[in-house]
């Protein structure tokens, strides 16, 4: 699997473009964004696993809960994340996603914070397959 | 190519946005030329986000009164423009998500000292050290108040008359505090257990981002009848506390926008864009919605009153200042949706106000205001950027007719996160700081680039805009001595 992602210009918040040649990628990368957007990811040792399971009705829903369940994690119980799995089906009534991510507690000295993120949204919410592969972009709250 | 959006000048520093589309109502910018360039150009750039674009999608929502309004810090948020406001019907109206945004009541509390700038020129390193290390800032951090599951919820309904009753400040604090630092209708079974989960350890933290504590002086006084109502004086040392809800407030954002963007379709709204996600305000939806709105604002009050408590002890020890020295001169939030009562064409009306990166700014006459303030309208306080001024301006008649009593909150950004974290180094721009008379402690360096100076926009010309258009009135400019960021 290959994918990558980037920040764009938003002047008062962060926009996130995320690219995958599957879906699932597309939404690994978006969560490797999130957690870039806080901390240096590739000192998140994966120390520690959360699992996570959503639903929604639509693949552009399913970025947003898939993201928002990881955030909270950060306040819950104090782990950020570095590495992702996860599996989208598709189902009668939208998309489920079941996933896991691995990081550690905040290390302020080793890992570099940034700003935190408050939330996900909807500005700009965009997930598309293109001729290049899949493409999830949305914008955060910082 | 984007739709062409031209704005025509209607008075100083005021302009028209004509209604076009699905516009219901015009929209009205009050801003300097310069701004408006700027506004210009995103929306004639698809690729950019566009506060003009924000704007005319705001003026497209059921039931707004007026006009849909940016004032002079407009710049691109999320559903609402920052810097917008918009009014509401409440039987024609919606409530709106993205008009209160996911730091719901972030706001300001000014702390006045009773030291001034000649007392502590010599030690602004060690007030800003103790400060620095006394309130809680950054990713990941804990707050004082420790909170069980049943204590939570006093916070929600009860606000900052929670903290004090803590011992976090004293009770002659409440009175200056919007609303009294608690806002009626919160219901706390209207905010999830995430949120509440989320919020145990972050009562009295500062977060983040454009958050921020500065230690300042009173450089100018522009308007001595209000700067003496406000007990402020040339030289005096003040304090500003920029915070908001903290992980409540944005879990309740992100809870009630997929909730609202349901109740888009349940009651088949015509809503030009996705991030305005909405709900009539009579229903169940919205009544939930504005009952947890309640709930975050009342825990912005008492996050800002804990960390003025952290304050007061930190005087204590650096300055030898009694804590009762060291009073409240306002706390007023900026991301907001209140139902209050105005003057539209000469009918007293109750509305929803929604004011997405603009304080409340009340000129003379209303009841809300504190008591000695009343006379004159209460104060708003405007950020600048760390090496910049900051103002405390207030409420005028004029704002009270054209922006249902609504102010500036700051410089507004003008370079993005991402250009302001290329173009500047963190340790460049403290430096730099020190070289100008501003100690900077910060948790992230790149958090410090991001909110370089040079990122935002011209404090002044923001003032400026304000004045011009007559919308808020400037009372004392404030330089800050110590900044403390996340």
């Amino acid at each position: 699997m290959s994918g990558s992602f980037e920040q764009l210009d938003h002047t008062a918040d962060l926009g996130l473009r995320a690219r995958g040649d599957t879906l699932e990628e597309a939404f690994r990368q978006a969560a490797r964004g999130l957690f870039d957007a806080m901390v240096d990811l590739e000192r998140v040792a994966p120390d520690r696993r959360h699992t996570v399971s959503c639903t929604s009705q639509t693949v552009e829903g399913l970025l947003v809960e898939w993201l928002s369940d990881l955030l909270a994690q950060k306040d819950l119980s104090g782990l950020l994340f570095g590495e992702f799995e996860l599996e989208i089906a598709s189902r009668e009534d939208g998309f489920a996603l079941h996933g896991t991510a691995r990081g550690e507690p905040l290390a302020p000295g080793r890992h570099d914070p940034k700003a935190e993120v408050k939330g996900i949204s909807y500005l700009g919410l965009r997930v598309e397959e293109t001729a290049d592969g899949w493409i999830a972009e949305c914008v955060l709250d910082v | 190519m984007p739709e062409r959006l031209t704005l025509e000048p209607v008075g100083p520093a005021r302009f028209r946005l004509q209604r076009s589309g699905g516009m219901r109502v015009p929209g009205l910018v009050f801003a300097d030329e310069e701004t408006v360039a700027q506004l210009h150009e995103e929306a004639s750039n698809p690729e950019a986000w566009s506060a003009l674009r924000q704007v005319q999608n705001v003026a497209c929502l059921p039931g707004i009164v007026g006009a849909s309004l940016a004032l002079p810090d407009v710049h691109p948020g999320y559903g609402f423009p920052i810097g917008g406001v918009g009014a509401f019907d409440l039987d024609e109206g919606v409530a709106v998500v993205g008009g209160v945004g996911f730091d719901i009541n972030c706001g300001v509390r000014m702390l006045a000292t009773q030291l001034s700038r000649g007392e502590v020129l010599d030690q602004v390193q060690s007030i800003g050290r103790d400060l620095f290390e006394t309130v809680p800032a950054g990713l990941g951090s804990k707050g004082e108040l420790r909170l069980s599951v049943a204590e939570i919820d006093h916070v929600l309904l009860e606000g900052a008359a929670y903290a004090v009753g803590q011992g976090f400040g004293l009770d002659e604090d409440l009175a200056f505090i919007e609303e009294g630092g608690r806002i009626e209708g919160a219901d706390p079974t209207c905010v999830s257990a995430l949120a509440k989960k989320r919020q145990f350890g972050q009562v009295g933290t500062l977060g983040s981002g454009n958050h921020y504590l500065e230690l300042q002086f009173v450089e100018k006084v522009l308007d001595a009848g209000a700067a003496a109502a406000y007990g402020l004086g040339l030289d005096q040392i003040v304090i500003s506390i920029h915070t908001g809800s903290r992980a409540l407030g944005h879990q309740i954002g992100q809870d009630y926008l997929k909730e609202m963007a349901d109740a888009v379709s349940k009651y088949g709204l015509d809503v030009p864009e996705r991030e305005l996600a909405c709900a009539p305000i009579g229903s169940a939806e919205a009544r939930r919605y504005l009952a947890a709105v309640a709930c975050g604002a009342n825990c912005a009050f008492a996050n800002r009153q804990v960390i003025a408590h952290l304050v007061r002890t930190s005087l204590e020890r650096t300055c030898g200042t009694e804590p009762d020295a060291t009073r409240t001169v306002y706390d007023i939030g900026h991301n907001n949706a209140k139902i209050e009562e105005h003057s539209v064409d000469g009918e007293r009306r109750r509305l929803l106000v929604h004011r997405k990166g603009s304080t409340r700014a009340f000129g003379p006459g209303r009841p809300e205001a504190p008591e000695p303030y009343r006379h004159i309208g209460h104060p708003i306080f405007v950020g600048g950027t760390m090496g910049t001024a900051s103002y405390v301006m207030r409420g005028t008649d004029v704002g009270m007719e054209t922006t249902f009593g609504s102010g500036i909150h700051g410089a507004g950004r003008a370079l993005s996160r991402k250009k302001a974290a290329k173009r500047f180094w963190g340790d460049t721009v403290i430096s730099d700081l020190a070289g100008s008379g501003v100690l900077v402690f910060a948790h992230s360096k790149r958090g410090v680039a991001e909110e370089a100076p040079g990122a935002y926009k011209d404090v002044e010309r923001v003032v400026g805009a304000a004045e011009a258009a007559g919308i808020n009135r400037a009372v004392v400019k404030l330089r800050p001595l110590a900044v403390i960021k996340g």
